[in-house]
């Protein structure tokens, strides 16, 4: 008897654990039985477990006492959005790296086995070297390009905007509030080949400038990877300017007055004040840019030409067009991997705590 | 030296003004062509000016059923990640518990995962199952998904700071927890909310890619967009993308409006008595 009351006080007192524990089965149970990692009988003892331990910590919380349920608490009110993210974003990567090692019985079939298919990856680089550098380099120019327009933008808005501050805030946000596509397309038809923008670089005579820059191609503005590289800056540019902004906006004004004070030149207090507070936000703003711009798919697709299509096109291409799963599942696995690992050196270097 | 910096100054002015004409130069032209009377299947040169499209922006029947259905999936989708996002919110930063760095590092995942990889692996999970079919759910699912992040993020940021020891005080003075959350908890933190659900909407109605890979039959917003780019552009896209942008710039500007107002108040209320509330307000 005294044992079974020091034994459910122990459970009481450690009920921090009991829930942290059970999340994490139940996350476990969810992920395997939605990537059908089990199946058949394995899969309903899976399910039950995953009934059993949401059942169990529901006593617990309901008997526990006060102390069991206030350490349960924040448990519960985590559960639901963590369970639907481990069976909706960890599962499907799960089934996304089985698919990925997976081969199809025959070329038209929608069926996969599981086989450790590593020559799927080694297929996906063979056939989508060129696309995945294409992702790459074309992701890298335009985060650099938004850092050299968003950087002076951010910049006036902080320091020079005064009582505008918020008004020129909304109006660098406002033009994102029209579909992602529309201002693709807008674009398309802004850089399209006797459109106004050709029209009047030829009249000034910037035609041949910039063909000798290789923006241009053959009098054409649209259809080259310079139209492709200007439309991710464009669709990308709020997620380097907004991180930018907000580090700029923390820093103390007194501290460039001070270092002005103290006979620094203007340029040289930005250099040793300003610019080092404000790399977090440059830091933030190069993850946010870069991420999204190397898997896009459709600035290359409507601002590009056959030889500019960079991974997400083939990635779209192979899944949904040829229904080729394993090489498009291998493509997404090295994408999503490489950034990984490029958000984890860049991580080594600037630190987290500001990315959150 | 003093003439030298002067000059810098505007420069770098005239810099970030064109840098803002950039950002506004699509936005123009889409406007400006909702009101064009294009010649062919194509709304892409200027013919004449005309109030047609305006007069009739439902006229495109397929354009108007994918906004429904856009905006459809949009509330349901928003409800349930907003729930969801908050109640993550509220656990990170009203407890100190086992696991919460993890937690935290665990929510930025999403988001530094592009979205073709979110995508293409959430299809992947629905491939040869015969639970779901391809379809409106699979989209609201989808975008719950990536959804649940971003609120949960921006909902912690906007209630860090948040005075918990309001609900200890409701709860001394005899307030049920219930009461105490409807009364006291609900009121202050539902602006941080709020916010966050907007996001999520705005997210939702323009999330392309993610949505491409998920779709089945069903046609969203941006999918109509872009299956009709290649056929045909009707001025009607323009006229609805125009609306969309005209209503977002009048919430953002009713917010910052209520948000003046709110600051004028603060500074012209009694200041010792509302101190506790205007800290964590």
């Amino acid at each position: 008897m005294t044992t079974a009351v020091t034994a459910s006080r122990r459970i009481s007192t450690n009920a921090d654990r009991v829930g942290l524990g059970a999340m994490l089965v139940a996350a476990v149970c969810l992920i395997a039985l939605g990537a059908r990692w089990v199946s058949g009988p394995a899969a309903s003892v899976l399910l039950l477990v995953l009934a059993l331990v949401l059942i169990g910590v529901l006593v617990l919380a309901l008997r526990g006492g006060p102390e069991a349920r206030r350490l349960l608490a924040p448990y519960g009110l985590l559960k639901p959005g963590m369970l639907w993210l481990a069976l909706f974003f960890l599962a499907p990567v799960w089934s996304l790296l089985r698919i990925s090692l997976s081969t199809k019985p025959s070329r038209f079939s929608v069926d996969y086995n599981f086989t450790w298919a590593f020559e799927n990856y080694s297929n996906a680089f063979k056939d989508f070297g060129t696309q995945f550098q294409h992702a790459f380099v074309y992701a890298a120019i335009a985060t650099v390009l938004t850092v050299l327009i968003g950087y002076p933008l951010a910049y006036v808005i902080a320091f020079r905007g005064g009582r505008y501050k918020n008004i020129l805030l909304g109006m660098v946000v406002i033009p994102f509030f029209t579909s992602y596509l529309i201002r693709t397309i807008a674009w398309s038809t802004i850089l399209a080949d006797r459109g106004f923008v050709v029209r009047t670089f030829d009249a000034v005579g910037l035609v041949q400038v910039l063909e000798w820059l290789h923006i241009m191609d053959n009098g054409k503005l649209l259809n080259t990877p310079a139209a492709v590289i200007g439309g991710l800056t464009y669709n990308f540019l709020p997620f380097m300017l907004l991180p930018i902004y907000v580090s700029l906006e923390k820093i103390d004004t007194n501290l460039v007055d001070a270092a002005g004070d103290l006979y620094s030149s203007a340029a040289r207090a930005f250099r040793k004040v300003v610019l080092p507070l404000s790399v977090p936000g440059v830091f933030a703003g190069t993850l946010l840019t870069f991420i999204p711009a190397a898997g896009d798919f459709v600035n290359a697709q409507f601002l590009g030409n056959p030889n500019t299509t960079m991974i997400g096109n083939s990635i779209q291409d192979q899944f949904l067009k040829q229904n080729n799963y394993p090489v498009a599942s291998a493509m997404s696995a090295v994408l999503m991997f490489s950034i990984a690992s490029l958000v984890l050196i860049y991580t080594k270097i600037f630190g987290t705590e500001d990315l959150a | 030296m003093r003439k030298r910096s002067k000059v810098a100054r505007w420069a770098l002015n005239i810099f970030a003004g064109m840098g803002l004409l950039y950002l506004f130069t699509p936005i123009i032209f889409i406007v400006a062509f909702s009101f064009n009377k294009p010649k062919g299947n194509f709304n892409i040169a200027w013919q004449e000016f005309t109030l047609e499209n305006w007069m009739h922006p439902f006229a495109e029947k397929s354009l108007t059923h994918a906004l429904r259905v856009s905006l459809e999936i949009a509330a349901v989708s928003t409800i349930i990640s907003t729930v969801l996002g908050s109640l993550i919110a509220i656990a990170l930063s009203r407890y100190k518990f086992r696991g919460s760095g993890g937690i935290n590092i665990f929510l930025i995942l999403p988001l530094t995962t592009p979205e073709i990889v979110l995508g293409s692996s959430l299809a992947t999970l629905f491939l040869g199952q015969n639970f779901i079919e391809f379809g409106f759910t699979t989209i609201v699912i989808a975008h719950i998904m990536f959804q649940v992040s971003f609120v949960a993020l921006t909902v912690r940021a906007r209630i860090r700071g948040f005075d918990w020891t309001l609900e200890q005080a409701a709860q001394d003075l005899g307030a049920s927890p219930m009461r105490t959350f409807m009364k006291v908890t609900l009121p202050l933190i539902l602006p941080g909310i709020l916010a966050a659900s907007l996001l999520a909407f705005a997210l939702s109605i323009d999330d392309f890619i993610i949505t491409f890979f998920n779709s089945g039959n069903v046609v969203t917003f941006p999918l109509q967009i872009y299956g009709a780019a290649r056929v045909r552009i009707p001025p009607q896209i323009n006229v609805l993308a125009s609306m969309i942008l005209f209503l977002s710039v009048a919430v953002l500007l009713s917010g910052t409006i209520a948000g003046m107002r709110k600051e004028a108040a603060k500074t012209s209320a009694a200041k010792p008595k509302r101190h506790s509330l205007t800290k964590s307000g």
